[in-house]
């Protein structure tokens, strides 16, 4: 009888409703789903496109004429880009792990039940989330007192860990059994000790998803380049690079100085959609290994708060 | 013994402080470099809010330029051209968080009526994809679809015979192109948050229903919708918490310093970067700067507030 009932529920027949909804879905979603995706094919594809038929056609998604020139024209000259990339991959990389590292020691710490200043030192983080003196003093700290104006540590620094990211470590941590922290205390070894050897190695899924979204904020930078990074530094982050060639003629022209064209025949429109696909492309490239991770991040986090 | 026996298992008041500090030392240490980072980041320039009381000049520095007192503020108040940031702020968060979230939720839900689930792990990484992105090829992409000369959108218009607007100097109409662009850029995120909650439900609820005869419609009525209500109440409380916090990096790439849309689209955070970087103005910078800090401050606790004594569960603090 039991039985029955089960079957019956799980093979309920499909009425008008549920036949709409369904078909309903797969349209609306699958279409916004496109959506999403079709500004990324269109720039791709322009970027293969000639100068010569964007003016006549615009911006289409299969362009009349295909070219490699503005790869070719980036690549022949590849100094600013390359120089670019170096510093974005160099911060990301040195970013992440000394951000993740400090972000794991203190979200441990703080979620040790034992630790008598956990609380103080909770607050204390946490606040600056609620409270801050706004853009312009952190600012005048950064270039006045500190001297950070055309230093590559006043773009590093600021991106190291946020608030956010240390409470979501701490609810990660707080997962694991005390008992782990305990028998390690048993065998003698000292808390610093506990959480290199017995922590970090069962933390691995949170500490891939916390340094995916800090190495994502250190890729993606180009605020703190804009502020404090003047002319005199050469090399840019390298969205802050994109930034100033799709904004400023003068830098797209320099971009690719080396290759002796005339400023007239410049492929400006291509030259940018060209940049862009170049300086995106790793992260597009990675999203489809990675974004699980940024799921499971996003859970915790909604859940716990 | 004892010693270890403290280290376990804190009992307040046992022994002195320096007592206290010695056994938890190297925990301490642990937090050090976190306690630092905020101290200079975070609390060192918050004394510098004092800008905002003087007439700033650059070899002065904060403290020593010419104290004015409110000047600032009166003028922001009465050249109206706080009250314009403040609107435009508000107008569009209001915006993003009523449109945004209704989207959201109905990609969540209809997603959840999906029995394929490789369609729904497909959406779902499309839809998440742009939340990858810097904000500058947000702003390129816009540009791509929607420019006067060749963007995609005004072509396919002229094509079809139609006249595409002039956006990019037309402050009536674009505010829509950046709520647009901000629901295309978080719809993929704030589906993910809603999605975890409907898998959150308890499914006997749907079977139960689906055995009594329920159809796609009053199920997502009577079950899914309620189940959810409380999930919205807080994300809409700490949403109206955030609402005088702007999002600079969709602002400035979108709009720049194309001054003919200002009226529309100068927030908070976009007027008080040019008061930094190109008007040099750091006073006025910094007297908004602070009316939005205090101001901000003030919603969230209220928000919190509100939100405690629903479920206390979820409240900050």
């Amino acid at each position: 009888m039991a039985k029955n009932l089960k079957e019956s529920g799980t093979r309920v027949k499909l009425d008008k409703a549920d036949v709409f909804i369904r078909g309903f879905t797969y349209i609306f979603t699958g279409l916004f789903a496109l959506a999403c995706l079709f500004p990324f094919l269109l720039i791709v594809m322009s970027s293969f496109a000639t100068e010569d038929s964007i003016r006549r056609t615009g911006f289409t998604i299969w362009p009349s004429d295909f070219t490699t020139y503005s790869y070719e024209l980036i690549f022949k000259a590849p100094d600013m880009m390359v120089g670019s990339y170096l510093v974005t991959i160099a911060m990301t990389i040195t970013g992440t792990a000394v951000g993740l590292f400090i972000i794991a020691m203190t979200g441990y710490a703080l979620q040790r039940r034992d630790f008598p200043y956990r609380n103080k030192i909770s607050f204390y983080i946490f606040f600056t989330s609620l409270f801050n003196a706004g853009m312009v003093p952190f600012y005048l700290m950064m270039v006045q007192v500190y001297n950070l104006r055309d230093s590559y540590f006043a773009v590093w620094l600021p991106l190291l860990m946020s608030p956010w990211l240390i409470i979501l470590m701490k609810n990660f941590i707080k997962a694991i059994p005390h008992e782990i922290t305990e028998s390690g205390k048993i065998d003698g070894a000292g808390d610093f000790r506990i959480f290199i050897t017995l922590i970090l190695p069962t933390v691995t899924p949170a500490l891939a998803t916390i340094g995916l979204f800090i190495a994502l904020g250190y890729w993606n930078e180009w605020y703190n380049s804009s502020l404090f990074l003047t002319s005199s530094v050469r090399y840019k982050p390298l969205q802050y690079h994109l930034y100033s060639i799709v904004n400023k003629v003068a830098a797209l022209k320099s971009s690719v100085a080396g290759s002796m064209v005339a400023t007239e025949s410049l492929p400006a429109e291509t030259l940018k959609m060209a940049t862009a696909v170049v300086a995106t492309g790793p992260i597009i490239l990675l999203y489809p290994f990675v974004q699980k991770y940024f799921v499971s991040g996003l859970t915790v986090g909604a859940v716990k708060g | 013994m004892k010693a270890s026996r403290a280290a376990y298992d804190y009992r307040p008041s046992q022994h002195g402080f320096l007592y206290r500090l010695n056994q938890n030392k190297v925990l301490l240490l642990m937090c050090v470099p976190a306690i630092l980072f905020f101290l200079f980041f975070s609390y060192v320039p918050m004394p510098g809010a004092y800008v905002a009381f003087t007439n700033f000049n650059y070899n002065g520095g904060i403290f020593g330029s010419p104290f004015v007192g409110l000047q600032n503020f009166e003028f922001l108040f009465t050249s109206g051209q706080l009250a314009q940031l403040l609107r435009n702020t508000v107008l569009y968060n209001l915006a993003f968080i009523i449109l945004g979230n209704i989207l959201q939720m109905f990609i969540a839900i209809l997603l959840n009526e999906v029995m394929c689930k490789k369609f729904v792990k497909v959406t779902q990484s499309l839809m998440f994809l742009p939340y990858f992105i810097s904000a500058v090829l947000v702003g390129l992409l816009v540009y791509n679809m929607i420019n006067a000369d060749y963007g995609f959108l005004t072509n396919l218009v002229k094509s079809m015979g139609g006249e595409m607007p002039k956006l990019y100097s037309d402050p009536n109409t674009f505010p829509i192109v950046i709520v647009i662009a901000k629901l295309w850029q978080s719809t993929g995120y704030g589906t993910v948050v809603y999605f975890a909650a409907i898998c959150g439900i308890d499914a006997s609820m749907m079977e139960a229903a689906k055995v009594d005869g329920a159809n796609g419609f009053q199920r997502i009525r009577y079950i899914t919708l309620p189940c959810l209500k409380g999930t919205v109440i807080i994300l809409f409380l700490f949403a109206i918490g955030g609402i005088v916090k702007g999002d600079f990096g969709l602002f400035y790439n979108l709009v720049g310093t194309n001054s003919v849309l200002y009226s529309t689209t100068d927030i908070i955070e976009t007027y008080v970067y040019r008061c930094m970087m190109n008007t040099f103005n750091f006073s006025q910078g910094s007297a908004v700067g602070l009316f939005q800090s205090v101001f901000g401050f003030a919603l969230v606790m209220v928000a919190n507030y509100v939100v405690k004594k629903l479920d206390p569960d979820y409240s900050l603090f």
